[in-house]
């Protein structure tokens, strides 16, 4: 499927900033998933600074916008071409060692709710188990917007039984650690397509890393695993650790911030 | 439990202190309470207060200081010297091959888990390579000693250890105090620390730094309680002591603010933690670190020492395999041994362990300081009883060793002199060379029979010499 992406994030402060720095994961991974045709981020005023591949296999880029400055505005323009790999990720480079994610961050420290949600799943080997974990976090957690914040851990999301995608992925790499399985947080888009099903198109899953397989894409928010409506920028412990923009402003006032995403199929 | 007393056996005085009995012999009480006086009001007006790494206690508290030294002859101080040198190597190895292939782990040399599922590990820095493979720049190892060829290592400190700046006063002051002393003795310097630490950093610029590189010292502020030690090595290196606010990063480089406009940056010794350094990176609410100088170091824009990452070699469990990296990496034996450990989290281990708990010491695996640890033989029934009740609840997060004999030296203490157990941190520099400055800080427990060295528990410091040959 040839997707394209227009996503656009905008920061306004109230009082101009003296300036921004901002650290990026917005270009699509590489693997055989994914093929990118044209891509492109700007930044308005700003001034591209290091880049480099780290060892989850993520491109980052570092910008700077030299203030004094109100808005910076950041927009992703670009077309990739997918395929469906049914979640896996093939032939992609990295040399964090998978065992590394075992470890629990403060949003996927599983408590007992979600101790008990990981013994609940039964599958005859890692594959079955790890859809069975997928479809218990899916089944104890509802998608319903608006009730949880970007802070909200997936302990309290499952004490709500709701939450959205960064919920759902967070609850999914804690109830997989439980069961011995590295997990990790996955940021990309998601092409929404006309029957309405898909959830939000800046998107977040969860990659489970399965013996003889390795890292395999799981999205307990539209209970499948990620397919070609699917594109995959990186990766991390948790939805911080792996968000596509990290930035911080220095010397100003209060920041907020809007964003739009629009994923298209493109005609060929 | 015999004791070796580094200076006196039996009636007898091992060489290297031969004259230090003439010195204390002709030294009335009166000259010494004046003399120690006199140490006293020298530290306190140079200001310099002091806490090793983690210890915590008073920021501003006055570390005591001992004017009887410590002494090594040269041969013994060449073995020293030695198997610290390996000891820092195999470290630095280490830390290259778990951010690389993992080939220890692969080997089934160290269980994966101790490793990256540790606190210190840094995934951010996975498949990263500092500049000349150095992750440990400065190498602090702590060292006891039971006898007279007998040097155990305690613990490894790879992060940013402190009290060098002790090491380099206390010289300074006992050779302001007892000229004499040192025209009769022939003692190694201490005092090319600096230049042999600037040395160091400066090796270890990125490939993109042409020219001198600038270094920098990078300290989280004078309310810190090794501020002292930061300003101290700035001015001797002749480097800016900078904080986090002061440091920028613009385009693929960090910068630092001066009169004269930005100036780059090549090499950046921090004295702040991992989770401190950069908010885009770590800790998101930290206000000490340097926006983006995580993205500048991994795309080979700075230098930072020690890197990130650095202290997943110098955890209380990792400790244990070491010597194993030594053998590993080095494909030598170690000079230095470790003392013999128990991991309660095995479960042999710890049945051994709660058999002999009153004759053991055992300390937690992150703790630090002497703080929240059991020596058994010093402790009451009561008292271990707890502690076997804590350790039972999570054996985890314990580990067990001998209670060593160790070694000790003539203190000054309210009676005259008497013997008082002591430690030594000697600071390895590992950059494109490794060096090591003859002596170290010699920490001493004050209180009498303690074995507890850490300031924050009673103990002193001494000056430590290296005669020459």
């Amino acid at each position: 499927m040839r997707l394209t992406v227009d996503h656009v994030t905008r920061y306004h402060y109230d009082r101009p900033v003296r300036s921004v720095v901002q650290s990026h994961r917005l270009t699509p991974s590489v693997f055989a998933g994914q093929k990118t045709i044209a891509w492109e981020v700007t930044v308005t005023g700003g001034a591209q600074g290091s880049v480099f591949r780290d060892g989850a296999g993520d491109l980052v880029q570092a910008w700077t916008v030299a203030g004094p400055v109100a808005e910076v505005t950041v927009r992703v323009q670009g077309t990739v071409e997918t395929v469906d790999l049914t979640g896996v990720l093939r032939g992609h480079k990295e040399t964090a060692a998978p065992e590394c994610y075992l470890r629990a961050t403060l949003p996927t420290r599983a408590d007992t709710a979600l101790d008990s949600l990981a013994r609940s799943a039964e599958g005859a080997d890692p594959l079955a188990l790890a859809h069975a974990l997928s479809a218990a976090v899916a089944d104890a957690i509802a998608y319903r917007p608006g009730v949880t914040s970007a802070h909200t851990t997936a302990a309290e999301a499952l004490a709500l039984g709701e939450g959205v995608c960064q919920d759902h992925a967070h609850a999914l790499i804690a109830v997989a650690r439980v069961r011995g399985l590295p997990g990790r947080y996955v940021s990309g888009y998601l092409f929404a397509d006309a029957d309405g099903q898909s959830h939000e198109a800046a998107h977040a899953w969860a990659e489970l890393y399965l013996p003889g397989l390795g890292w395999v894409g799981f999205d307990p928010a539209n209970r499948c695993c990620p397919d070609d409506r699917y594109i995959r920028l990186g990766s991390g412990f948790d939805a911080q650790d792996a968000a596509p923009i990290r930035g911080i402003a220095r010397g100003g006032g209060k920041e907020e911030m809007d964003v739009t995403v629009a994923i298209l199929q493109a005609s060929q | 439990m015999a004791q070796f007393n580094e200076m006196y056996q039996g009636t007898g005085v091992r060489p290297p202190y031969a004259r230090l009995d003439d010195w204390v012999a002709a030294m009335p009480q009166e000259l010494r309470s004046l003399k120690q006086a006199e140490a006293e009001a020298l530290f306190r007006r140079i200001g310099i207060t002091f806490a090793v790494y983690g210890e915590g206690g008073d920021p501003d508290r006055l570390i005591p200081f001992d004017m009887f030294p410590r002494v090594f002859s040269a041969a013994e101080w060449a073995k020293l010297e030695k198997g610290i040198k390996q000891r820092a190597r195999a470290l630095n190895a280490f830390l290259v091959d778990v951010y690389g292939r993992g080939e220890i782990i692969r080997a089934g040399r160290i269980p994966g888990r101790l490793v990256y599922q540790n606190e210190a590990y840094e995934k951010a820095v996975a498949g990263f390579v500092p500049p000349k493979g150095v992750y440990s720049h400065i190498v602090g190892i702590d060292i006891v000693r039971t006898g007279p060829d007998e040097f155990f290592v305690l613990e490894d400190n790879c992060r940013t250890p402190s009290g060098v700046s002790y090491m380099l006063e206390s010289r300074e002051i006992m050779m302001r105090m007892f000229p004499d002393l040192f025209r009769e003795n022939r003692i190694e310097p201490v005092d090319g620390y600096s230049e042999k630490l600037r040395r160091t950093l400066a090796s270890v610029a990125p490939k993109k730094c042409k020219g001198e590189p600038t270094v920098v010292i990078l300290t989280p502020g004078h309310f810190n309680s090794a501020y002292y030690e930061h300003s101290l090595l700035a001015d001797l290196m002749g480097v800016e002591l900078v904080e986090g606010q002061d440091l920028f990063v613009d385009g693929e480089y960090c910068w630092m603010r001066t009169t004269e406009g930005p100036r780059r940056v090549d090499v950046i010794y921090r004295r702040i933690d991992d989770a401190y350094l950069d908010p885009l990176c770590f800790r998101p609410d930290s206000m000490l670190g340097i926006p983006g100088l995580m993205d500048v170091y991994r795309s080979g824009g700075v230098s930072i020492c020690s890197a990130p990452g650095a202290g997943v070699a110098d955890d209380k469990a990792v400790y244990t395999y070491v010597p194993e990296m030594v053998r590993f990496y080095l494909g030598e034996e170690p000079i230095l041994n470790n003392v013999p450990t128990w991991q309660c989290g095995k479960a042999d281990d710890l049945k051994y362990v709660l058999e002999k708990l009153p004759e053991l010491v055992v300390k937690e695996v992150h703790g630090s300081g002497g703080y929240g640890m059991l020596v058994g033989p010093k402790c009451s029934r009561d008292e271990v009883e707890r502690f076997r009740a804590k350790i039972v609840e999570n054996p985890g997060n314990y580990i067990a060793q001998p209670t060593l004999a160790l070694s000790s030296v003539p203190t000054f203490v309210e009676e005259g002199v008497a013997p008082r157990h002591v430690d030594l941190r000697p600071y390895c520099l590992v950059g494109e060379r490794i060096e090591l400055v003859p002596g170290g800080l010699t920490r001493v427990a004050l209180k009498e029979g303690s074995l507890v060295v850490n300031s924050s528990q009673g103990g002193g410091v001494k000056d430590t010499w290296v005669l020459a040959e």
